[in-house]
């Protein structure tokens, strides 16, 4: 035995042979993901079940039985008919505005231009002229927006323009007392107090100036133009409230810290329906008599108020995370109390909540349908009301509406969550490693 | 500089050059002097022009309103109401009607919460498509939304009571309601009643002695089967035993409408269904985080100890997670007691609805009762943070 043969040895390599069949393509795909096990087969069987069960009704009643077209509720109230889009489409008008004057929807269709025109290079990063546009939608439109809504020409009263010189004569000289006093030269904070009142009576000055406009009363509003003047002022209002509430809540000072806690613990302790049923019956009565608002700004105050205190505790979230360090490297630099929240603190500690942020304002966008329950028609309180019309009374009419306002605030809250992620992705790139 | 030499300077209110208006005390006491001023300023003018309103609109101040008679009906109560009854009782009848509501919401919304939540990380493509698109639907569509279709155009679709849906024998589904039929008991029962009691209180001492044993010796005990084996078993053996004295009293149609039974009013059914549904979707979203917070080296970590993966689960990744749930857990569940208010809009007579809505137009004393109102969720919100804060520190990481 001394040659041993090796029958057979490879030279080369074997053919690679393509994946079993069960393991690629949708076959594959389904193996692995639906039934790689006993307990993921009965899962995956129930889920069909679950769809099989939801789906075609679903889908019958939005699309197939659905009626589209029709003038009244003849078209709807067929045996076996599914949603009524043409009640949708009758009152889409009344739905987007309201009650506001068809002759004037024009303003609301410009104010809605004008906002999209900040907002959109506002929300793509690549656009230049950030500060500018911020600018522009922080000051430039909204002003534009109330005359536009309202029609502006607001009866300012001679004793008002008196009062705002007065205060502003008042300020100048407390202002000057104090750097006399304290020893500073008064050339600098005199310019910014005198700037700061010309600013304001440039504004009043703006606001009751006759452009011409027909005056259009809050009570004519409605519809999703209320949703949204709800929620945009909610959320602006709320925000400065809510960085200065946050700064008051971390504050050395006993006394500020004290009354930020308590204002708010109560605001979040409490459902925004009692706060609104308060700005409306409560506020009232905290007035002098004569002075009246108006139905709409008192919710508008009731809703800025609420985000405010969780915007605190989400503002207050992102200042705890900044590490004590950068507060002294600010004081380090000789910055102010200011300048070093300004320049240093709030941008980093905005930066890491900014998803937090959007969640209340989502969460707050939802929070405008309340105010139906305290009589504002709002997209929500403007579908609910034409139920009552019997030109388009038929068993499908508030499924219809509700699908439709649900698919209206979905749009807006769903694509609000989409751009948080994609910001926060955005802006964590730097800290990537 | 030494620390003396800058305290004197403070004393001093900068004395060495600085002005005082440099002096952070000084500042410090000057703007808090200045805020609390301002904010009494406010409160006593408020206050002022509330004083001089109600004098005018010739409305009674005071509590003295609760003890009147309230002349209204209530059309869900869980004690004695009638429209003789007093303010006051109308008041515990609203408080009453948010506690049930949110009690049961919040362990519905709880479990199916949890149960999204986890299925949204489920490996089964399908089954993780359905949670997410769950979730994404229903957070992103405000709360009073949902209650009004599910008010409007769900349970007020249902047919007349003459032709109810009869999903079980005896339980009828139509536009008054759901209704279930009438358990009564018959002499004997409450030993039912008891034995539950006494099987609830002995698996609370088995488990405490199992956890004590394992501690001592590390042999381990099925406490929770047998827990749930003594808390089904027991009654159960008690109600065979006594010759089940318990007796179900169906409801029966007379006229347009049931008589007898019990009856769920839709209303309650709609608030409890948007506001459990809804709930969940938050929670979905917090246990989903929670159990992601748990890192993959955990799993490891106990696999490579010779875990199995359920034991792995149950004793590794769920303390973990449940840690970073519970937080938010607490906020969602007072998001669910305050989103009870709610029910104003769809006529469900809880606190705000029967106490800021009826009892406040009927009375007019807007300010005591919206303060009211206001301080008994503050409290019930109180209470539940306290409680969760006392869970949450028995749960939460103890380090050395």
């Amino acid at each position: 035995m001394s040659v041993s043969k090796i029958a057979y040895v490879r030279t080369d390599e074997a053919p690679r042979m393509p994946p079993p069949v069960s393991e690629t393509g949708v076959v594959g795909w389904v193996r692995q993901n639906l039934f790689d096990s006993v307990g993921n087969a009965i899962m995956t069987v129930l889920g069909i079940a679950m769809l099989a069960l939801i789906l075609p009704p679903t889908i019958n009643w939005l699309f197939i039985d659905a009626v589209w077209t029709g003038s009244n509720r003849e078209a709807c109230v067929v045996e076996g008919a599914g949603a009524c889009w043409a009640f949708v489409n009758a009152k889409f008008a009344q739905f987007m505005y309201g009650r506001y004057p068809i002759a004037e929807r024009w303003r609301v269709d410009l104010t809605g231009l004008l906002l999209i025109a900040g907002l959109v290079p506002a929300a793509i990063p690549r656009v230049p002229f950030k500060r500018e546009t911020v600018l522009y939608l922080l000051v430039v439109f909204p002003i534009a927006g109330f005359i536009l809504l309202t029609g502006g020409n607001v009866g300012l009263s001679g004793n008002f323009w008196i009062g705002l010189a007065v205060l502003a004569a008042l300020s100048l000289a407390v202002v000057a007392l104090i750097c006399r006093n304290a020893g500073i030269a008064p050339a600098s904070p005199l310019t910014v107090v005198a700037g700061f009142y010309l600013a304001l009576a440039l504004v009043f000055a703006v606001i009751s100036y006759d452009f011409g406009l027909r005056s259009v009363e809050t009570q004519l509003w409605g519809g999703l133009l209320v949703t949204l003047v709800v929620a945009i002022v909610g959320i602006v209002a709320s925000f400065p409230l809510g960085i200065l509430l946050a700064l008051g809540r971390r504050s050395k000072l006993p006394a500020v810290k004290l009354v930020s806690v308590i204002f708010i613990e109560f605001w979040r302790g409490v459902p925004l329906i009692t706060v609104l049923f308060m700005s409306s019956v409560m506020l009232p009565l905290f007035l002098p008599d004569g002075v009246n608002f108006d139905k709409l700004l008192r919710a508008l105050i009731g809703v800025a108020l609420f985000a405010s205190a969780y915007m605190a505790e989400v503002v207050r979230g992102g200042l705890q995370a900044i590490p004590k360090g950068q507060y002294e490297a600010a004081d380090a630099m000789g910055l102010s109390f200011w300048q070093g929240i300004g320049l240093v603190i709030m941008p980093q500690a905005l930066k890491l909540v900014i998803p937090g942020i959007v969640n209340t304002f989502i969460g707050l966008f939802k929070d405008t349908s309340l105010v139906l329950i305290i009589g504002l028609f709002d997209l929500l309180g403007i579908v609910s009301l034409n139920f009552s019309d019997a030109n388009w009374a038929s068993p499908n009419t508030p499924a219809t509406g509700f699908v439709f306002a649900a698919f209206v605030f979905w749009i807006f809250c769903f694509g609000m969550s989409r751009y948080s992620i994609y910001m926060e992705r955005r802006l964590h790139r730097g800290h990537a490693r | 500089m030494t620390p003396a030499s800058s305290a004197e300077r403070e004393q001093a209110g900068g004395g060495s050059g600085a002005s005082w208006f440099y002096n952070p005390r000084v500042r410090g006491i000057v703007f808090q002097v200045l805020v609390v001023a301002f904010l009494l300023g406010m409160l006593a003018y408020f206050a002022q022009n509330a004083k001089i309103n109600l004098e005018r609109a010739g409305i009674a101040s005071g509590l003295g309103f609760l003890s009147e008679r309230a002349g209204f009906d209530v059309s869900q109560s869980l004690i004695q109401y009638s429209n003789d009854s007093t303010y006051f009782r109308a008041f515990l009848v609203g408080l009453f009607n948010t506690l049930l509501v949110a009690v049961i919401g919040i362990v519905i919304a709880t479990v199916l919460g949890f149960i999204v939540g986890i299925a949204r990380l489920s490996k089964n493509f399908l089954i993780r498509q359905i949670a997410t698109w769950y979730v994404e639907m229903l957070r992103n569509i405000p709360l009073l939304l949902q209650l009004l279709f599910w008010y409007k155009a769900v349970l007020s679709v249902l047919p007349s009571p003459r032709q109810s849906l009869e999903p079980i024998s005896g339980v009828y589904l139509n536009n008054r309601g759901l209704i279930l039929p009438e358990v009564i008991g018959q002499p004997g029962s409450s030993a039912i009643l008891w034995a539950l009691l006494a099987a609830i209180a002995a698996s609370i001492g088995i488990s405490r002695w199992a956890r004590k044993r394992q501690q001592a010796t590390g042999q381990q005990f099925p406490s929770v089967f047998v827990g749930l084996g003594l808390i089904i078993g027991l009654p159960l053996l008690v109600f065979l035993v006594t010759g089940m004295p318990v007796d179900l009293a169906y409801a029966e149609l007379a006229g347009f409408n049931f008589r007898g039974g019990v009856v769920i009013i839709p209303e309650f059914m709609a608030l409890l269904l948007g506001l459990a549904l809804y709930t969940a979707a938050f929670i979905a979203e917090i246990v989903r985080a929670g159990i992601l917070a748990v890192s993959h080296g955990q799993t490891e970590a106990a696999y490579s100890l010779g875990l199995r993966p359920r034991r792995t689960l149950q004793l590794v990744i769920i303390p973990q997670a449940m840690r970073v749930i519970i937080p938010p857990l607490t906020s969602q569940f007072l998001n669910l007691t305050k989103n009870s208010s709610l029910a104003v809009a769809i006529g469900y007579p809880d606190l705000v609805a029967v106490f800021a809505g009826t009892v406040l137009n009927q009375t007019g004393q807007a300010v005591e009762v919206i303060i009211i109102t206001m301080l008994v969720y503050l409290t019930l919100s109180l209470l539940t943070s306290g409680f969760m804060n006392w869970y949450n520190s028995r749960m939460a990481l103890v380090e050395r």
